[in-house]
């Protein structure tokens, strides 16, 4: 079962070329959507995907979190804000002039 | 600029202070323009003027909830209480359905109600897309701090999160 491990990790993965197990896979979960590991690691990580179903459907439901968060978090320019900004860009050039 | 803006409302949490720090970021941008370097990427120099301004100005003023108040919880978290381990469970498609339920509001609040260095570090990583480094040098701290606060903000996020669905029935209380 994809795992209930309680520590997070800072580590990328240098130097470390086994094969990634459920645990591994969990503690380096956010580093993999990220895509911020080791080559070596992503790859060790991608093949246990490969293999392992509840570990592709935690991940998976980790990726569409993310975009579900990015998705909502959009709010509408009031429009007032870009004619402030202009207003005050415009009395910066007068002033340096 | 409307993802500025939105970064923007999730730092001050709410559209007065929003508006005047968008300004203020813009401002500060023309006035150092001289200094932007061709070549260096111009959409995290403006989120560092961004990040840079709102610390200086706004963080006096409302600087709670302090980072040592977060709950750690367990990895996968929200994920193991949508249902994805229980009896008859029908799927990773039907815990990503309950996803999108979450509303705008939801979603906005729960991240508005991380201490300041995770909201930050969860907003411009996942929100924005930025990479470890480039946040590192936005909020100008060590890339090992980054992954400290965006790993403890994102488990923090998902708490709040699950508090929300909780209330609305989308979330399991106990999960097996």
């Amino acid at each position: 079962m994809a795992a209930d491990i309680t520590h997070g990790s800072t580590d990328l993965g240098e130097g470390d070329d086994e094969l990634a197990d459920c645990e591994e896979t969990v503690h380096r979960l956010y580093h993999f959507l990220d895509g911020e590991l080791t080559e070596d690691r992503r790859r060790a990580i991608q093949a246990h995907l490969d293999n392992c179903g509840p570990c592709v459907d935690a991940i998976g439901f980790e990726a569409e979190l993310r975009r579900v968060v990015a998705d909502r978090c959009k709010d509408r320019v009031p429009p007032q804000l870009l004619d402030r900004i202009a207003r005050a860009i415009r009395h910066e050039q007068a002033r340096s002039i | 600029m409307p993802s500025l803006y939105s970064a923007a409302m999730r730092m001050t949490r709410n559209p007065a202070d929003a508006e005047d720090l968008v300004q203020e970021t813009y401002l500060k941008a023309y006035r150092a323009f001289g200094s932007y370097q061709e070549g260096t990427n111009l959409k995290a120099w403006l989120y560092r003027i961004l990040t840079n301004t709102f610390i200086n100005t706004y963080r006096a003023k409302k600087r709670r909830p302090e980072e040592s108040d977060v709950e750690d919880v367990e990895d996968l978290y929200l994920y193991h209480r949508m249902g994805a381990d229980s009896p008859g469970s029908i799927g990773r498609s039907a815990e990503d359905e309950a996803l999108e339920k979450f509303t705008d509001d939801e979603v906005k609040l729960a991240i508005e109600s991380l201490p300041e260095g995770f909201r930050i570090a969860v907003l411009l990583a996942d929100v924005e897309g930025f990479s470890y480094k480039e946040i590192a040098e936005i909020m100008d701290v060590p890339i090992g701090t980054v992954m400290s606060r965006l790993h403890r903000g994102r488990r923090a996020l998902q708490k709040a999160l699950a508090e929300y669905g909780l209330s609305r029935g989308l979330v399991d209380a106990h999960p097996s």
